[in-house]
């Protein structure tokens, strides 16, 4: 097995979930060795969640949305549910503007939201709760 | 959102997005009248500043930096792209557009220099701060010497593409600009030209 | 250019530079005079623009540019002409009053250009030459005005709709924006910018769109409500709409219109109760016993 390329951006484990966070200046190539170092860390790791948070992007443009749904894709296939979080105001409008809706990626407002999603809580919680999905 | 482009069959395209209310005829007026005149201005010694448009003129106010300055940036490899990101940024925050506008044109720019730069195999990108009646804007023109688009109205077509993305670089650019053209042959490259003017 | 043309040129010229004063102070009082002027221009304003203007009249002539394309091609000129028409526009003055104030600089000249000569054809060639050039300012300052009123009523109306569209907040994490007339382009952009950024600032999970004030609902205006509550997912919120009233509700399914993914309730009381269902539900722990670490 060939160690993926790094990339630099911290790929941080709470427990069964992977905890991780996009650039604002991710070129492409770094993007795809992200892609590429995450995928191997849930298989390795046996995560069933993985949190991105996106708070520091400026924009996202077609490519960027294009991983996005891939890395989701793909953890999913792998058995983790991805939820992609703190996405800006401007950004989330730009995106429905220029026509992408980041289908079957889950959203929450900020890391806290989202790691509360996956069930870190400081008190337990009862099992079964529905759980919020992102837009179809 | 509504979209009125004309579309002309063949290999040459002009699409003009309509903008909500009275701004888009003001702007697409001032772009014919631009054009006329740039055309006009190459043998006169006459015009202003280099690179303004004539409906380039300074708002009573001071602007930083002056209207109408134009920079060319070239767009050949992933580092480019980065770029001019920070440049039409810059750019946008310097013409007073507020966030959400900044975002937008930011998105823009990095869809078209994408474009040129994994179709067109590399181009440039030129920023120009216009204004007209008070009102500043940006326009940028991107242009690439690859292949072209032979159907433009299938590239203008959301899902179409023929590298990465998905597909929404040309369409989703003209959704969040007010001015979008786009000009292309077979073998003779592709130029696009956005602009977005401030409502503010 | 013929020479007679060139001659009573060089003479305006002549004039504008020898007499700038003269015709900078008679005009000025032209258009106090004619009470052209509106309350917000002092003298002194409309002195500093005679100058200039004057000043870009007098550098034009002495180019070789056709006196016809003057106004237009002279970039100092343009801009002047430009300026004087957009400051009249801001200031509220009539469009009629904004070309007189250009057209009168006519006057000042020809009366200034009668101190240099007596002889009354040269005059006439003054007159038509003075007219052509000022013809040409007259047009382009009346365009200018209308541009610029149009970027005022624009302007307005954009600080109109930023006013029209409160988001309040109903609930901890729950947002409310009621909605009130057309839901167009312009619009839908305000209340989502003002929306989502209520919904950062406030971490709120719910946001109620109520179309209660909403006239009439097309797929237009449907397609503007779906890019907003996209908007709000991608954020991480949930959105509920409120108030379909039974006739938009006919009109909705009439029309074919798909919003089976979004919830909606007939009143903003019913989407408060949903919305507060919404928000229990993953933060159950969260209520139970760790509210105060909760941002309220």
């Amino acid at each position: 097995m060939t160690a993926p390329r790094a990339t630099g951006v911290p790929i941080l484990r709470l427990g069964d979930v992977l905890i991780t966070g996009l650039l604002n200046e991710l070129d492409d190539q770094s993007a795809v060795a992200f892609t590429d170092e995450l995928t191997e860390r849930i298989a390795g790791d046996g995560a069933r969640g993985v949190l991105i948070d996106i708070s520091r992007l400026e924009i996202i443009d077609s490519f960027v949305a294009r991983t996005l749904m891939e890395l989701t894709t793909m953890a999913r296939l792998l058995g983790a549910r991805v939820i992609v979080a703190g996405m800006r105001p401007a950004v989330a409008i730009t995106l429905v503007e220029l026509g992408l809706q980041l289908t079957g990626v889950e959203t929450a407002l900020n890391a806290e939201q989202g790691l509360t999603a996956f069930g870190w809580h400081r008190m337990p919680r009862p099992a079964g709760e529905a759980r919020r999905d992102a837009p179809r | 959102m509504t979209l009125h482009g004309e579309r002309v069959a063949g290999s040459e395209l002009i699409a003009q997005r309509s903008a909500p209310a009275g701004p888009t005829v003001a702007a697409a007026r001032t772009a014919d009248r631009a054009g006329a005149r740039s055309t006009a201005s190459g043998t006169s010694a006459e015009s202003g500043a280099p690179g303004v448009s004539g409906g380039a003129f300074a708002d009573p106010g001071p602007l930083p930096g002056g209207p109408g300055r134009s920079s060319r940036f070239n767009v050949a490899s992933e580092e480019d792209l980065l770029t001019v990101r920070h440049a039409v940024r810059a750019a946008t925050v310097e013409a007073g557009f507020g966030l959400v506008d900044q975002t937008r044109i930011v998105t823009a720019a990095s869809e078209l220099a994408r474009n040129a730069y994994v179709h067109g195999g590399g181009g440039s990108l030129e920023i120009e701060m216009p204004t007209r009646s008070g009102r500043r804007g940006l326009r940028l023109t991107v242009r690439d010497d690859g292949p072209g688009i032979p159907d433009l109205d299938q590239a203008l077509t959301d899902g179409f593409t023929t590298g990465t993305g998905l597909g929404h670089g040309l369409g989703g650019a003209r959704r969040l600009m007010h001015e979008f053209q786009v000009h292309s042959r077979p073998g003779e490259g592709t130029t696009v030209v956005v602009a977005r003017w401030n409502d503010r | 250019m013929n020479t007679s043309e060139s001659s009573v040129r060089d003479r305006l010229c002549e004039a504008l530079r020898e007499r700038e004063e003269e015709i900078a102070d008679r005009w000025v009082r032209l258009q106090l005079e004619q009470a052209v002027l509106s309350t917000d221009m002092s003298e002194h304003e409309v002195r500093e623009e005679a100058d200039l203007l004057i000043s870009a009249l007098a550098a034009g002539l002495a180019s070789d540019v056709p006196v016809e394309r003057l106004v237009t091609s002279r970039n100092e000129l343009r801009q002047t002409v430009i300026e004087l028409s957009l400051r009249r526009a801001r200031a509220g003055a009539s469009p009629t009053a904004t070309s007189l104030a250009v057209l009168s600089l006519k006057e000042a000249l020809l009366s200034a250009v009668q101190h240099t000569t007596r002889d009354s054809g040269e005059l006439y060639s003054t007159a038509i030459l003075v007219n052509r050039l000022l013809d040409a300012a007259g047009v382009l300052s009346f365009e200018t005005y209308v541009e610029g009123r149009e970027e005022i009523i624009q302007r307005q109306s954009r600080q109109l709709l930023e006013v029209s569209t409160p988001v309040v907040r109903l609930w901890r994490h729950v947002l409310a924006v009621p909605l009130i007339g057309t839901l167009d382009t312009a619009r839908t952009q305000v209340v989502m910018e003002s929306l989502l950024q209520a919904i950062q600032d406030n971490e709120a999970q719910v946001a109620i769109i109520d179309i209660t004030g909403v006239p009439a609902v097309d797929t237009a205006v449907a397609q503007h409500l779906m890019h907003t509550v996209n908007a709000v997912r991608l954020m991480g919120a949930d959105c509920v709409i409120s108030g379909i009233r039974p006739p938009i509700a006919q009109t909705i399914a009439q029309l074919g219109i798909d919003l089976s993914t979004i919830l909606t309730r007939a009143t903003l009381a019913d989407a408060l109760a949903a919305a507060i269902r919404l928000t229990d539900q993953p933060a159950v722990g969260q209520d139970a016993g760790t509210a105060g670490s909760v941002t309220a």
